[in-house]
């Protein structure tokens, strides 16, 4: 038996408890507040200025003012217009490369884990294979090919090559799981394999998922960050990599346009950083043993 | 008497307030005893056992003593209690399995743990050598790594290095629960064999599994929701238990010697209370079905012979 | 033991030759035509020599003869260490044009990857029992975590470099010297080595701290420690176990982190137009020279297995479980 006092279970049911702690987490609730709050400026934002963010609309090098809130850029483009254009871009990498880093991983990593046997092997050297191979290089030649490049496809291209870190961990979860009680219950009533993966092991392991997610989406804003500021970024967008690439390119550092390049890097630095604490607290929340009393 | 507990009151801090895990546990240990404790999941005797040498941290001592060979434990003051732990108290812990440290040789670890505690190593080890063999085990085992052994051998190294001092008081915390039956005799038995051996004094034995605990143990104490229902020789509890939590317990278990077909096994309906705000009166009056009016104030401990107390309304001597 | 590397040499080996496939694989699956790519960046407007230039380029792909034989003489020049000629820096091997780069980059990521581990490390134990040090070292450890690399370079080169005047925000040597081995140059070298290499190692640190930190925490409260504990063992002894596992998945995270920060100092050596195989590699982008672009991943690639293998090395020495465990134990 184990500490044995669970009273918790009793009083609320478990999804509501972990709702009510989640919102009393000072942690989750300021890293969320930073993350919507910029997801909002990115959605609603670029309706509110011009739909062209490459447009020259204004005088050349200005500093921030009331009518450019960011500044221009050395051509005369308004900051701020690229920056919540930029913003939007970041989220849509972000959820895309995430989603399909998370919809591969798992998949993976279940099969192997559930599976076992010669399955097991082939899709774990798969998966280390993966992890070993440097993304940010291998990315970067693929990218250097596509000669037309847009938020989606760079989206996708991430997915594909940040999946293995899932795939480990959801396997060894899953591993520890195929064998519990109610795994082996669910088999033999006679419930077929992707039912009881998705029936019995995911809600056991929902927790341990919405925090992969969370990791995945800061990572995929991390790597187009990084594409983008070698001049591999979408073709037909501006995003908050290419606003540090173009910035450095016309040597903003040494004409001192520092409104430039602050605000992009500032922007990824609060979102990831943000999703970070945010998981830290949801680490808090669902492991009661971290909470502090 | 070698340890006596009166009114020992441990509470869990949550964060909707304190759980009452240990509610005015009193009861005597005589020098030379094997107690079994037993009851559901949640009754307190993990508990009472962690009580004994070391609160976790979300424990908190609330009232009442244990007294330990005439000196009283200082069960609320972590660093004080460090004196105590090992030499006057031990502990097999539940997870003998991962207990020892995956990276050290298990002569080094001793040898660390020995240090740490102002013994030396070298003047003991011909002494835990012996013990070793008695166990089964050759002196080679210091010098393997934990992952070498298996998980019975490495539940006799645990069982050596625990009562290595010669503890007064030893806590085998569900020791037999994680191994598979013939292993769960051998253990029983050493248990006892390091009683008569005089490598530790008295012992009490948590478990959920009374059968077991029945063939080693002299006395067992039975609790339910924080607090002791009854205690008794081993043959009484089995034989002729009192109070009616007691008489369900044995009820459910099924009869060695005897069919499943010819006596149903019965389980207990209802669960125990919770115990963030306890009912007051007797915490077992949902679920008897002797209870009356009366259940509803707390029951009083009654003496039916000088080795056999129940707290119950309905027991008469 | 013999397991264990074997397995491990097994990975690296797919790895490679996966990775050397895809290097194959990249330009003759990607729509549209290398070839003409590359003849359209040198804009040649007589037909005669572009037709020549084709037939050139055509060749060095080998393009003439059926797929699995493109293939396999790609192997066979692989292994004879030929990676074809670098377009941007004709007529210089990819090889050698790797060459000159690789020092560079290496100079900035063994001293950092190097010492953040070690600083991280200790900063991360020392968090794990100081609840003042924690309360502060956790958020400053996750904002430089969560810092793109190329960012945190920009403001160290806005501030050390433009702000300050410091340091030297460009080259990896001033471009007045010639390269000797004279105290001027080495000091030289060093003044302009100093900020991209902080830059590295400062993003670095954060998760070695965060990850150390965690680690510590986990092993002190696993069964060992606690076993201890209730032996009255003090809490240096409990400690000083929990740091030295807490270690060990350090270790292999070294070797699992490498990719990332492999990346992070292409990036890094662009900002600070840092010789090395970064800035190389954005030549190589803007000038499309895809012979130098797979070149250098492939150094890349080869550079991370072996580091991979290094660090597989020390792991072996100091867990006793891998030593022995996978031999399986007697029981």
């Amino acid at each position: 038996m184990t500490a044995g006092i669970t009273p918790d279970a009793e009083v609320i049911g478990e999804r509501g408890e972990h709702l009510y702690f989640a919102l009393r987490n000072p942690k989750v609730v300021i890293g969320l507040t930073v993350v919507t709050a910029l997801l909002l400026l990115g959605v609603f934002g670029p309706f509110f200025v011009s739909a062209d963010p490459n447009e020259y609309i204004g005088p050349k090098s200005t500093a921030p003012s009331g009518e450019y809130w960011l500044g221009t850029t050395y051509f005369g483009q308004d900051v701020f217009a690229q920056f919540v254009h930029g913003l939007r871009s970041s989220y849509v990498v972000g959820g895309l490369g995430g989603g399909i880093a998370f919809v591969i991983g798992l998949s993976v990593g279940f099969t192997a884990g559930y599976r076992g046997g010669i399955v097991d092997e082939l899709l774990n050297m798969l998966t280390n294979v993966v992890l070993v191979l440097p993304a940010l290089a291998v990315l970067i030649v693929i990218s250097s090919y596509l000669e037309v490049r847009g938020v989606i496809a760079q989206g996708i291209i991430i997915g594909l090559f940040s999946w293995p870190w899932v795939a480990r961990a959801v396997r060894a979860q899953s591993l520890t799981l195929r064998n519990r009680d109610y795994v082996d219950l669910a088999r033999l009533t006679g419930k077929r394999a992707p039912q009881i993966i998705l029936k019995e092991i995911m809600p056991n392991m929902a927790s341990y998922l919405l925090m992969t997610v969370i990791l995945l989406f800061g990572g995929a804003i991390l790597f187009a960050a990084m594409l983008d500021f070698i001049g591999l970024g979408p073709t037909d967008a501006v995003s908050l990599g290419t606003m540090m690439q173009q910035s450095m390119a016309w040597s903003s550092l040494h004409l001192g346009l520092w409104w430039w390049f602050v605000p992009p890097g500032m922007a990824i630095t609060a979102i990831v950083g943000s999703l970070y604490i945010t998981n830290v607290g949801l680490d808090e929340v669902f492991n009661p043993k971290l909470r502090e009393m | 008497m070698a340890l006596r507990v009166e009114d020992l009151r441990v509470h869990y801090r949550t964060m909707r307030g304190d759980v009452r895990a240990l509610d005015g546990v009193s009861f005597e240990l005589e020098d030379g005893e094997i107690m079994g404790l037993a009851g559901e999941s949640g009754c307190g005797k993990t508990t009472l056992g962690k009580s004994l040498i070391r609160l976790d941290e979300r424990m908190r001592h609330v009232g009442g003593t244990a007294v330990l060979d005439a000196l009283e434990l200082p069960i609320g003051d972590d660093r004080a209690m460090n004196r105590r732990r090992y030499t006057d108290v031990s502990i097999i812990p539940q997870y003998s399995m991962s207990a020892l440290n995956p990276t050290r040789k298990i002569g080094k670890l001793t040898a660390d743990l020995l240090r740490a505690k102002g013994r030396s190593y070298r003047q003991l080890r011909p002494e835990l050598v012996r013990r070793l063999e008695l166990v089964g085990l050759s002196e080679k085992v210091l010098d393997n790594y934990p992952i070498e052994l298996s998980g019975g051998m490495k539940q006799r190294v645990v069982m050596v290095l625990s009562t290595l001092l010669d503890p007064s008081l030893l806590i085998a915390d569900e020791v037999t629960s994680a191994l598979d039956v013939s292993n769960q005799k051998a253990v029983a038995e050493t248990l006892v064999r390091f009683r008569d051996l005089g490598f530790v004094k008295s012992m009490i034995v948590v478990t959920h599994d009374l059968s077991l605990v029945y063939q080693i143990a002299d006395t067992i104490m039975i609790m339910y929701a924080g607090q002791v229902v009854e205690k008794a020789p081993a043959e009484t509890i089995v034989g002729s238990p009192r109070h009616p939590y007691t008489q369900a317990l044995i009820g459910a278990l099924p009869e060695v010697g005897l069919e499943y077909g010819d006596k149903r096994l019965k389980s207990i309906p209802g669960r125990p209370p919770q115990l963030l705000n306890p009912p007051s009166g007797c915490r077992f009056r949902e679920r008897c079905p002797l209870a009356d009016r009366r259940c509803a104030e707390d029951p009083p401990v009654v003496r039916i012979a000088d080795d056999h107390v129940a707290s119950c309304w309905k027991v008469t001597n | 033991m013999g397991r264990y590397f074997r397995r491990k040499l097994l990975l690296y080996g797919i790895t490679f030759f996966i990775a050397v496939t895809i290097n194959f694989a990249i330009p003759r699956l990607m729509p549209g035509d290398p070839v003409s790519r590359m003849l359209s960046r040198h804009s040649v407007a007589n037909p005669e020599s572009s037709q020549a230039l084709r037939t050139y380029f055509e060749n060095l792909f080998g393009f003439d003869v059926p797929l699995w034989q493109q293939y396999l003489n790609y192997w066979t020049a692989l292994l004879q260490g030929d990676l074809g000629v670098s377009i941007y820096a004709f007529p210089a091997s990819v090889s050698s044009v790797v060459m000159d780069a690789l020092p560079y980059t290496l100079a900035l990521l063994l001293p950092s990857i190097i010492l953040s581990w070690f600083v991280g490390n200790g900063l991360g134990a020392m968090a794990a029992r100081n609840k003042w040090l924690d309360n502060t070292l956790l958020p400053i450890g996750y904002l430089f975590t969560a810092v793109p690399y190329m960012w945190l370079a920009i403001l160290l080169a806005w501030l050390g470099g433009i702000i300050l005047g410091w340091f030297p925000v460009a080259a990896g040597y001033s471009l007045a010297l010639t390269p000797t081995l004279s105290w001027t140059f080495v000091l030289n070298l060093i003044h302009h080595w100093f900020l991209p290499f902080l830059s590295l190692f400062v993003v670095a640190l954060g998760g070695w701290a965060i990850g150390m930190r965690n680690l510590v925490i986990y092993e002190l409260e696993s069964d060992y420690s606690n076993y201890l504990r209730s032996l009255g063992a003090p809490q240096r002894l409990v400690r000083r176990y929990a740091f030295r596992n807490a270690m060990l998945p350090q270790i292999s995270g070294l070797a699992l982190q490498l990719g990332v920060v492999v990346g992070g100092a292409l990036v890094t050596e662009v900002v600070f137009a840092y010789p090395g195989l970064g800035s190389l590699m954005l030549n190589a982008i803007n000038s499309q020279d895809f012979f130098l672009l797979q070149g250098i991943l492939l150094f890349i690639v080869i550079g991370v297995l072996v580091f991979n293998f290094l660090a597989d090395v020390v792991y072996v020495l100091v867990d006793p479980r891998t030593r022995l465990g996978l031999e399986g134990g007697q029981s």
